[in-house]
């Protein structure tokens, strides 16, 4: 599981697990049954205190987004729900927000970075012929 | 992991109105302190706050001047071998032995903790890449600090005690550090105290924290409470300040003419209204890292005073 721990920027520790899970499962890198590590083995990965690894997953279970199992650990256990949807939509609205703040500083209008976005999702769509 | 059932609720260590002079240098400040069982907790300060003067009274090396210290609710001066053997440390000078080889430490150390686990500390000795027969004179500093970690662990104590033990080491040797202290509270029931000036370390391992400044305490509370009640508030006023209001709760001010941000210490919602009503408006508000909070709570400290 991809995560990383960034200091500084004042987001609690526990929080950007819970945001970096969240994005992994609605981006479709952790689907539904796949299994988290332990608390100690991520503690110990990420070098961090097991309570705030606890605190995540504690977190995690009661947004739904996954189920402490006895036998397996613990397990995502939604992935498409309305939840996750919003999830996307957060973390999508974060990027747009960057994304046009930064283009008013280069005085681009919000049309030109619609066509922008438009040309580059033609740009990156896989052609048919390599289909 | 030795069972004390009377001990269990007690706090592992509890300092009591110590204060401690040097000559005419008042060191330690009515400090009164206590950790709970279980807990990683992390002293903070500046240098030369008191953190080591601190940590030598829990490890019996000052006998307390005023008040009263215990540990496993024992007094550390009067029964040190009760409290040491259950005490794993490593501190900032570190003095092991030069002239003994690592193997020879490790024998020579084992009689004196009767937890001592032999497979546990060759675990470590691989894990920490140390040669047995080569001499600790030899060795880096770094490599001198896992030996100095590995003799503080192998007899799984029930409170591992650093002082400042990142200092001056490089990126490595402080992610074994802070890994020991990860995997030693990860075993359910030991407690580590640890003082480091390194307040991302602190941040990452810590479940309590407690800054102490010129001999007193300026906060002691869990982490998760101490960032819950330290925030940012930036504040635009229609005219250009010289400087900002005066606001009860504000540690801090920075910034200049229409925008100015503070770090507070209280509730946010009260400051908000406060800072409406001199004329300004809150434009942002922010979670605060430890790094932050420190800078601001010392700030606050030496200006006080020079009142």
């Amino acid at each position: 599981m991809d995560i990383h721990i960034s200091q500084g920027d004042g987001v609690p520790i526990y929080l950007q697990i819970v945001n970096q899970v969240k994005y992994l499962v609605a981006s479709g890198r952790l689907a539904v049954g796949d299994e988290l590590p332990t608390i100690r083995a991520l503690a110990e990965r990420l070098v961090i205190n097991p309570n705030t690894v606890a605190r995540a997953y504690r977190e995690l279970e009661s947004a739904g987004i996954v189920a402490a199992r006895r036998s397996a650990g613990t397990v995502v256990t939604d992935t498409g729900s309305p939840l996750a949807r919003r999830e996307c939509v957060n973390i999508l609205t974060e990027r747009v927000d960057a994304l046009l703040a930064e283009a008013r500083q280069m005085n681009f209008e919000t049309e030109d970075v619609l066509d922008l976005i438009r040309r580059r999702d033609r740009a990156i769509r896989p052609r048919p012929e390599e289909k | 992991m030795i069972a004390d059932i009377p001990e269990n609720r007690e706090p592992v260590v509890a300092i009591r109105d110590v204060s401690r002079r040097f000559r005419t240098k008042l060191a330690l400040d009515d400090v009164t302190l206590s950790v709970p069982r279980g807990v990683v907790f992390g002293l903070v300060g500046p240098n030369g706050s008191g953190k080591t003067t601190l940590i030598k009274h829990v490890l019996g090396l000052l006998r307390a001047q005023t008040g009263s210290v215990r540990v496993f609710g024992r007094d550390p001066v009067a029964d040190p071998v009760g409290v040491l053997s259950r005490i794993g440390c490593l501190t900032e000078d570190n003095d092991l032995p030069g002239w003994m080889r690592v193997d020879e430490l490790m024998r020579y150390m084992r009689p004196f903790y009767p937890n001592w686990s032999d497979a546990y500390a060759e675990e470590l000795r691989q894990a920490f890449g140390l040669e047995p027969a080569v001499r600790i004179q030899e060795l880096s500093k770094g490599q001198r600090a896992r030996v100095g970690l590995l003799v503080a662990l192998a007899y799984r104590p029930a409170l591992l005690v650093l002082d400042e033990p990142s200092a001056g080491l490089d990126p490595l040797v402080r992610r074994d550090i802070l890994g020991a202290i990860v995997r030693t509270i990860a075993d359910e029931g030991r407690t580590v105290l640890f003082s480091s000036h390194l307040l991302d370390e602190v941040e990452r391992v810590a479940d309590h924290v407690a800054m102490i400044h010129r001999g007193r305490i300026v906060f002691d509370a869990p982490l998760d409470e101490i960032r819950a009640t330290h925030r940012r508030l930036t504040v635009r006023f229609p005219e250009p300040r010289p400087r900002p209001p005066a606001l009860a709760g504000v540690l801090a001010w920075e910034g200049s003419g229409r925008e100015w941000s503070a770090v507070c210490a209280a509730d946010a919602v009260g400051l908000r209204a406060a800072a409406e009503a001199t004329g300004g408006s809150v434009v942002a508000e922010h979670d605060l890292g430890l790094n932050e909070i420190f800078v601001a709570r010392a700030g606050a400290v030496a200006a006080r005073a020079e009142v």
